[in-house]
């Protein structure tokens, strides 16, 4: 299981930091098929636009959204097929700022994704073609995947 | 002529559960459509964390009546990542004989409520006659029909029946003489072939791009399947091929799914054959370590993922399920525009729509 990196997640080690600028994105290789990155929210859509058109990752997932009390976090999981590589992309979104620039223009496949995390967690996506809620009704409250909304008999 | 909007459904027999298809229509032809859901949401992904790891393998279950074994399996393996466990090798060669069972019957349960859609009744009646045989060989594994419940965190939950192996080899015999009835039923079949051909075109990297995975993605000319690229349990021990199709439409579709059936006898014959003796269970802690995992499978309808945050307690932090139709039902629009109101039918019915694992 604990395979060393492979030749692909080398070269993307190497290569994407300097086309973001040289932001600090924390890349680990876990086996020869996931690696893990974190990202400044402002860079989202740039990173998705690259990994997308230099590296071939042609396929989003899965979008997941975590209520880590002090912030929210979310976790995109982008897969290459022709690489065989997975990338979990981790991203950072302060409570009072809930907002990140959506990745659909990119990946069409993210549209419900980011839709179903606003609606469970209340995080906005910027540029968003749909922003509606999705799995509960238009004029509902809250947000129910929340840690401080608690469900009854608690 | 004049543009208007047509709800097909919540009440409408293509919807195949409760969801609205908003079509835009120009006259007889689409110009824009709108899955709308939600309706049998039932907030699972808050249940699972409000329930210890052993209460939420039932639940599980639930993600989808027609599939129940593979979302059960998912999480059990997800949960063993997590808490790093390694299950005896019997059970492994069990789990991937009853996956390939449920994807049988998955996919006869798709094609009786594909052939009642376009009008062939025959069908319906012949593919859950054939359907019954699976479930019958679920329920002497697990005691029940629809929801097993068989997989368990650290194994199965139970060895194999008595003869359990001389039925199933006999069902397959069965199965197999049948399946060619089956086929000639619907390719000879002038209207479900006029239905079929030519519609609900989804191209190879439309599909790579919204995100649609499992039989609807390798209909549109893409030989990708999990159990292949990345291979759980024992599938890397087991010989089989992906089944894919270029045609790109709703008969591509059907013929992916057939053909995986009769891939799926193969594999269950190869794994009744290569399963060793002994233990189908090892003894679980209750409490997950804290961590961070990810499980894939090959569902019958595509990539079925679960994302689990573990924090050293007995229930988990966080369980996301990543159900496939969820997004393939989001290409909607790309496979309708251009067609008919008439083609709706057989456009939706042929992604397999399941809503209990898309609504959650």
């Amino acid at each position: 299981m604990a395979a060393g990196p492979s030749a692909f997640q080398s070269r993307l080690a190497k290569e994407l930091p300097p086309l973001l600028d040289n932001a600090q994105l924390d890349f680990k290789a876990k086996d020869d098929f996931l690696a893990t990155l974190t990202c400044d929210k402002g860079n989202v859509l740039k990173l998705g636009k690259i990994l997308s058109e230099k590296f071939g990752f042609e396929h989003l997932s899965l979008i997941t959204t975590v209520d880590r009390i002090e912030r929210f976090e979310l976790v995109y999981q982008i897969t290459s097929y022709q690489n065989h590589c997975m990338l979990e992309v981790r991203v950072a979104v302060p409570k009072d700022d809930a907002k990140v620039p959506s990745v659909t223009p990119v990946w069409g496949g993210a549209n419900w994704h980011e839709r179903e995390a606003y609606d469970m967690m209340g995080i906005v996506f910027e540029g968003h073609p749909d922003p509606r809620r999705i799995l509960l009704p238009q004029d509902y409250k809250y947000f129910p995947l929340r840690k401080d909304f608690k469900m009854d008999g608690e | 002529m004049a543009e208007m909007w047509i709800n097909m459904g919540p009440q409408h027999p293509m919807t195949h559960g409760l969801w609205n298809l908003r079509i835009k229509v120009d006259g007889e032809v689409i110009i824009d459509a709108m899955p709308e859901i939600g309706y049998l949401h039932r907030g699972m992904e808050k249940l699972f964390e409000n329930r210890t790891y052993t209460q939420i393998a039932p639940i599980t279950d639930r993600l989808c009546y027609g599939s129940s074994f593979t979302w059960n399996h998912l999480f059990c393996l997800t949960a063993e990542k997590l808490m790093g466990l390694e299950i005896p090798e019997r059970a492994k060669y069990i789990r991937v004989m009853t996956i390939e069972m449920q994807r049988i019957g998955n996919h006869l349960m798709w094609i009786a409520a594909y052939a009642a859609d376009l009008g062939l009744l025959t069908g319906f009646i012949w593919a859950l006659r054939e359907r019954e045989i699976f479930i019958d060989l679920m329920q002497a594994l697990s005691g029940s029909r629809l929801t097993y419940n068989y997989a368990r965190i650290g194994g199965v939950a139970a060895d194999l029946p008595p003869d359990f192996e001389r039925d199933t080899l006999r069902a397959l015999d069965y199965f197999e003489r049948k399946l060619p009835e089956h086929e000639a039923l619907y390719e000879k079949s002038k209207i479900f072939m006029m239905r079929n051909e030519g519609v609900g075109i989804l191209k190879r990297e439309d599909a790579m791009n919204l995100g649609v995975t499992g039989p609807v993605l390798r209909a549109s000319n893409a030989k990708l399947d999990i159990r292949k690229d990345n291979p759980y349990e024992v599938y890397d021990e087991i010989d089989f091929e992906p089944q894919c199709s270029n045609l790109c439409d709703c008969f591509g579709r059907y013929l992916v799914r057939m053909n995986e059936m009769k891939e799926s006898c193969k594999i269950i014959r190869e794994a009744l054959r290569k399963m060793p003796k002994g233990p189908v269970r090892v003894k679980t802690p209750l409490e997950g370590s804290p961590g961070e995992v990810f499980g894939r499978v090959e569902d019958s309808r595509g990539e079925g993922m679960m994302f689990l945050i573990g924090d050293g307690t007995d229930r988990p932090s966080r369980l996301k399920v990543r159900s496939p139709l969820f997004v393939t039902l989001s290409a909607a629009k790309k496979m309708l525009v251009g067609y008919k109101v008439a083609d709706v039918v057989a456009i939706m019915g042929s992604i397999d729509v399941c809503m209990g694992e898309t609504d959650k």
